[in-house]
C-alpha cells in the first residue's frame, strides 16, 4: 500500500483519485438534505468515474493492448460531461419546481411518492 | 326452325314476368289494382298470339319434335338438371289450347272479381263478436296468382325433361293451393285447400319414386334425344328397322343384349293395312339395358353367376321388365293425384271453394288436365299392364263420379264431379290405347268444360247462391248464360247428328267409345267388356245430370224469388268470353271437308303426335308366354264397323240419359223426390258421395288423429317427465358442483393467490419509503453487496 507513495505517478493514483472522489459523490449524497448538495454529490460521483476512463484512456495503458481502451475513454468522458450538464438542468428545473410547491428544497421533504 | 320453342319459350315466359311486376307492383297498378288485370291479360293474350304462330310455323316442319336445352340448372355427376323443350304437335296443340282458354278466362275474371276493387265483407265468414269480417280487396292477387298458374301449366307442356316437369308440377299444386284458399278467411276454404295439397302430395310421392326409377336405370332425365344423347323415349324405344335382327346388333353393343317385348314378326302385317305407315321404322318397347343391368345387379348380389347361359335366359325372360312396370305406375300415380282419379279424386269437388274463374281455368280446363297430358306424353313408356291398369282406373272413376253428380245440388260440384268423370274418359281413353283420342278428348274437354264453369259463374254471380234449389226459370232473365251453357251441355254429352256431324264432344266421346268396343272385342274377358259397358253407361248417365243442370237452373217456376228478381244478365266482359268458348266447342274437332272425323284439323294434328312408336297393337304375354293383354291399335278402330256401331250406341245412351232428364226435370212426369225416395240406401249413397270422404275419415284420418293423441300423450307424459327430472338432475348436480367444487376450490385457489400476491404487495411497499438518501445508500450498498458476493461469494 505503501508502496504507492514511492512509485511514479500511474494509473494505480489515477484510480484512487477517483475512488474518492465517487465515495465522496455517493456520501455527499447520502448525507445532503439540500437537493443542491445532492445534485453536487452526483457532479462528483460522475466525475470520479470521468477521472477512471480519461486514465484508462490515457496513453500509458493505450501502450499495453491488454488493458487500454484507447481514445474511447477520453470520448466516453465527454459524453458523460455533456449528459452530466444535461441531467444538471434537468436536476435543477426539478428542483425549482419543488421549491415553488413546497417552499424547500429539503430531499427528506420529497418522499409523497413513497409506497 | 329454332324460332319455335323461341315463341313457345316466350309464351311461356310472359305470365313469369306480368307475375313478377304484380307481385312487385300489383296495389299500386291503377285504381286499387285495377291495372294487374291487364298486365295479366296482356302477358297471356301475347302468349297466345306467339302460340299461334308457333302452330302455324308448325306446319312446316318435318321433324317429329325438337328437343334441346336452353340452361343447365346444375350438375351433380351425372345429374343433370335442365331447363329445357321437346316440342312436338301436342305440345304447340296444347299451348294454344291453354293460353286462349286462360286469355278467355282473364277477360272474364275482371267481371267475376270486381267486387275485390273495394274493401269486401265476406258474409260467409263471422267474427268472434258476431259481425262479418270485413277485409280490403285482393283484385290484383287474383291475377297475380292466374300469372303465376299459367306459367306453371305452360311450363309442364313445354317441358323437355320429367324433372323440369316435376318442378312445375308441384308449381301448378301451389297455384292450384293458394287459388283454392283465395277466401282464405273461410274455413270450408283453407280446409279444402290443404286438402287439395296434401292429397297431391300422395300422388307426387308415386311419381318421385318413378322418377328414381328412371333416373336410376336409364340415366337421364330428358324425353326426347338432346344433342346425340338419347333420352328416356329412345332409350326405351330403340328404333329398329323391320327386319334387322336387333338381338345381334344390341349384343355387339353391349355386354347384355336388349329384349325386345313387342312381337317383330307381326310388326309389319299390322302395319300393312295403313300404308302410310309403312314408312315409320317400328320402335318396339324394350326393357332399357339400364334396366336390365340393374336387375342382372340384383340377381348376382342374389347369388347367381352372370353367365353367358343366364344371361340368355334372363334376357328370354324379360329381366328388368319389372322395373319399367314401376316406372309407369309411378309416373301414374301422379297423375292420379294431380287429374283427381280414384283414389285421390276426393280434392276436386272441395277445390270449388275456389272463385269460377279459378274452377273454371285449373280444376277444369288446364290443371287437372295436365295429368293426363302427362299420360300422353309418356305414353311410350308405359307397358301394357300400366295401360291395363290406368284403364281400370278411368273406367271405375268415370263411373262413380258421374253417378255422384246426379244428386249433387250445388251447382258448381256437379259440375266438378262432371269433370272427374271427363277425366276418367280420357284415362279410360289412354289406357285402351286411344292416345288420340283421349288428347282429343283433353282438348274439347277443356273449352266446353271452361265454358260450362264460366257459366255457372255467371249464374252464381247473378243469384248469389251455389244452390240449385235456389235457381230456376233464369232463362228469361239470363239468355246469353243459359244458351250458352246449352252449347256447353250438348257439347259434353256428345250431341250431334249420328255419322254425319256434331259438336266436339261428340268426336271425341265417339273415339272413346270406339277404341273401348274395339278393345273389348279383342278379348273374350268379361272385365273388358264390362268396361265398355260403364264407358257407355257413363254417357247416359252424363247426359242425364248435365240436363239436370240446365233444367234445374233455367228452366220451371223460380225457386227463390227474391233470388230471381234480383238476377240479371252478366256484363259483356264475361258473356264474350262465354260467346267465344262455345263457338270453339262446337267446332273445335269439326272436320272440314268430309265427314270423317278423321280428317278434322285437329284430329288430324294430334294423330300426327301420335308417338311415333304407336303403330301396333300392344301385347303382355304370361309366364307360359301367352299373350293374355293386348292393347290394339288405334286405327284399327277407325273401320265403319266398329266406328258406326260404337257411335250409335253413344248416341243412344245419351239421348236415352236426356231424355229421362226431360221426363223428370222438364217435362215435370215423374217427381224426383219420389224417385230418390224409392232408391232410398242408393239415392243416400250417391248423395254420401260413396262416402269416400268419411272412408278416407275413418282411414286415414282417425288413425292419424288416434295415432298423433299417443304419441302426444307420450310426448307429454313419458319425454317430458324425463326431461323435466333430467333437467332436475343436472341442477342438482350444477349446484354441487358450482358450491363445492367452484366456489369452494377453484375460487378459493384464486382467492387464496390473490391475498399472498397482495401481502408481498404489502411487504415490498415499506421498501419505498420516497426517502431520497436512503435509496442512495441502498444503492450505495446493493452495490458494494454485488461487488463482494461477485469477488468471493462465486470465487469457486
Amino acid at each position: 500500500m505503501l508502496s504507492l507513495l514511492s512509485e511514479p505517478v500511474g494509473l494505480s493514483h489515477y484510480l484512487i483519485v477517483g475512488a474518492v472522489m465517487f465515495v465522496s459523490g455517493a456520501v455527499c449524497m447520502a448525507t445532503k438534505r439540500n437537493a443542491l448538495g445532492v445534485l453536487m454529490g452526483i457532479e462528483l460521483v460522475l466525475n470520479g468515474a470521468n477521472v477512471n476512463f480519461v486514465a484508462f484512456g490515457s496513453d500509458f495503458l493505450a501502450r499495453n493492448p491488454n488493458y487500454g481502451i484507447g481514445l474511447d475513454g477520453h470520448v466516453i468522458a465527454l459524453f458523460v460531461i455533456v449528459l452530466a450538464a444535461a441531467e444538471a438542468a434537468v436536476a435543477l428545473a426539478i428542483v425549482l419546481n419543488f421549491y415553488n410547491n413546497h417552499a424547500t428544497i429539503d430531499v427528506d421533504k420529497a418522499d409523497e411518492l413513497k409506497g | 326452325m329454332e324460332t319455335i320453342p323461341t315463341l313457345l319459350g316466350a309464351a311461356w315466359l310472359l305470365p313469369l314476368v306480368s307475375f313478377t311486376l304484380i307481385l312487385l307492383f300489383g296495389p299500386r297498378m291503377g285504381k286499387a289494382g285495377k291495372a294487374a288485370s291487364y298486365v295479366a291479360i296482356g302477358a297471356i293474350g301475347g302468349g297466345f298470339v306467339l302460340s299461334l304462330i308457333a302452330l302455324f310455323q308448325w306446319r312446316g316442319i318435318d321433324e317429329p319434335y325438337l328437343a334441346g336445352e336452353w340452361y343447365t340448372l346444375a350438375q351433380f355427376d351425372s345429374l343433370k338438371l335442365t331447363i329445357g323443350y321437346y316440342v312436338d304437335t301436342l305440345t304447340v296443340v296444347m299451348f294454344c289450347m291453354v293460353t286462349l282458354i286462360a286469355t278467355c278466362i282473364h277477360f272474364y275474371a275482371v267481371g267475376y272479381m270486381h267486387e275485390e276493387l273495394h274493401d269486401v265483407t265476406d258474409h260467409e265468414v263471422t267474427l268472434a263478436d258476431g259481425s262479418h269480417l270485413t277485409r280490403p280487396g285482393r283484385f290484383h292477387r287474383f291475377f297475380q296468382y292466374l300469372s303465376l298458374f299459367c306459367f306453371s301449366m305452360l311450363g309442364i307442356v313445354i317441358s323437355g325433361n320429367i324433372a323440369m316437369t316435376f318442378v312445375f308440377w308441384e308449381l301448378v299444386g301451389i297455384c292450384s293451393y293458394f287459388l283454392i284458399g283465395f277466401y282464405i278467411e273461410r274455413k270450408s276454404a283453407s280446409t279444402a285447400a290443404n286438402k287439395a295439397f296434401i292429397v297431391n302430395r300422395v300422388g307426387d310421392m308415386g311419381m318421385i319414386i318413378g322418377l328414381m326409377v328412371l333416373f336410376t336405370t336409364l340415366g337421364t332425365f330428358n324425353f326426347g334425344d338432346v344433342d346425340g344423347e338419347p333420352g328416356i323415349f329412345s332409350l326405351v324405344r330403340p328404333e329398329v328397322a323391320h327386319h334387322d335382327d336387333h338381338a345381334g346388333r344390341d349384343a355387339a353393343a353391349s355386354p347384355f343384349a336388349t329384349v325386345a317385348l313387342a312381337p317383330k314378326a307381326d310388326a309389319g302385317d299390322q302395319s300393312d293395312h295403313h300404308g302410310d305407315h309403312t314408312a315409320h321404322a317400328t320402335r318396339p318397347l324394350v326393357v332399357p339395358q339400364g334396366m336390365f343391368d340393374a336387375a342382372v345387379r340384383d340377381r348376382v348380389a342374389a347369388g347367381e353367376e352372370a353367365t353367358a347361359e343366364n344371361l340368355e335366359a334372363w334376357q328370354s325372360s324379360k329381366l328388368g321388365y319389372g322395373l319399367l312396370v314401376i316406372a309407369g305406375l309411378g309416373i301414374f300415380c301422379g297423375c292420379v293425384g294431380k287429374s283427381a282419379q280414384f283414389p285421390l279424386h276426393v280434392w276436386l269437388p272441395d277445390a270449388m271453394e275456389g272463385p269460377t274463374p279459378v274452377s273454371a281455368l285449373v280444376h277444369s280446363a288446364t290443371m287437372v288436365a295436365a295429368g293426363v297430358f302427362l299420360v300422353g306424353r309418356f305414353y311410350p313408356v308405359f307397358t301394357p299392364e300400366v295401360l291395363l291398369a290406368i284403364a281400370v282406373i278411368g273406367c271405375f272413376t268415370l263411373f262413380m263420379a258421374a253417378t255422384i253428380a246426379i244428386t249433387a245440388t250445388d251447382i258448381k260440384r256437379v259440375l266438378a264431379y262432371s269433370t272427374l268423370s271427363q277425366l276418367g274418359y280420357m284415362m279410360f281413353a289412354l289406357g285402351v290405347g286411344g292416345w288420340v283420342a283421349g288428347m282429343l278428348h283433353l282438348i274439347t274437354h277443356a273449352f266446353f268444360k271452361s265454358l260450362l264453369f264460366m257459366c255457372s259463374g255467371s249464374v252464381i254471380h247473378a243469384v248469389h247462391s251455389n244452390e240449385m234449389t235456389d235457381m230456376g226459370g233464369l232463362l228469361k232473365k239470363m239468355p246469353i248464360t243459359a244458351y250458352t251453357m246449352l252449347v256447353g251441355c250438348l257439347a259434353i254429352i256428345g250431341a250431334g247428328i249420328p255419322l254425319v256431324i256434331g259438336l266436339s264432344g261428340y268426336y271425341s266421346k265417339d273415339a272413346i267409345l270406339a277404341q273401348a268396343m274395339l278393345f273389348a272385342e279383342q278379348d273374350e274377358n268379361g272385365l273388358f267388356r264390362l268396361m265398355f259397358f260403364v264407358a257407355a253407361g257413363g254417357a247416359a248417365i252424363t247426359a242425364f245430370y248435365m240436363f239436370r243442370l240446365w233444367f234445374m237452373t233455367f228452366l220451371g217456376e223460380p225457386r227463390d224469388a227474391h233470388r230471381y228478381e234480383h238476377a240479371h244478365e252478366s256484363p259483356k266482359v264475361m258473356t264474350y268470353p262465354l260467346l267465344v268458348l262455345s263457338f270453339f266447342a262446337i267446332f273445335v274437332a269439326t272436320p272440314l271437308t268430309s265427314l270423317d272425323m278423321t280428317t278434322a284439323p285437329l284430329t288430324a294434328a294430334l294423330d300426327e303426335a301420335r308417338p311415333a312408336d304407336d303403330h301396333q297393337a300392344r301385347t303382355a304375354e304370361d309366364a307360359a308366354g301367352a299373350t293374355w293383354l293386348s292393347i290394339p291399335y288405334e286405327h284399327d278402330s277407325h273401320t265403319a264397323r266398329i266406328h258406326t256401331q260404337a257411335g250409335l250406341i253413344a248416341f243412344g245412351t245419351a239421348m236415352g240419359g236426356l231424355l229421362l232428364a226431360c221426363c223428370i226435370y222438364w217435362w215435370r212426369l215423374v217427381n224426383p223426390r219420389e224417385v230418390a225416395d224409392m232408391f232410398r240406401p242408393i239415392y243416400r249413397f250417391l248423395l254420401g258421395k260413396w262416402w269416400f270422404d268419411e272412408l278416407y275419415d275413418r282411414l286415414f284420418v282417425q288413425p292419424t288423429f288416434f295415432f298423433s293423441r299417443i304419441i302426444a300423450g307420450i310426448d307429454k307424459n313419458l319425454i317430458d317427465w324425463l326431461i323435466d327430472n333430467l333437467a332436475a338432475g343436472t341442477r342438482w348436480f350444477c349446484v354441487g358442483f358450482d358450491t363445492w367444487i367452484d366456489r369452494l376450490f377453484v375460487d378459493g385457489l384464486v382467492n387464496w393467490t390473490a391475498r399472498k400476491i397482495y401481502a408481498i404487495g404489502l411487504a415490498f411497499r415499506a421498501v419505498q419509503t420516497g426517502n431520497l438518501r436512503q435509496y442512495i445508500v441502498l444503492i450505495v450498498v446493493g452495490t458494494v453487496a454485488l461487488f463482494i458476493l461477485a469477488t468471493f461469494g462465486f470465487a469457486g
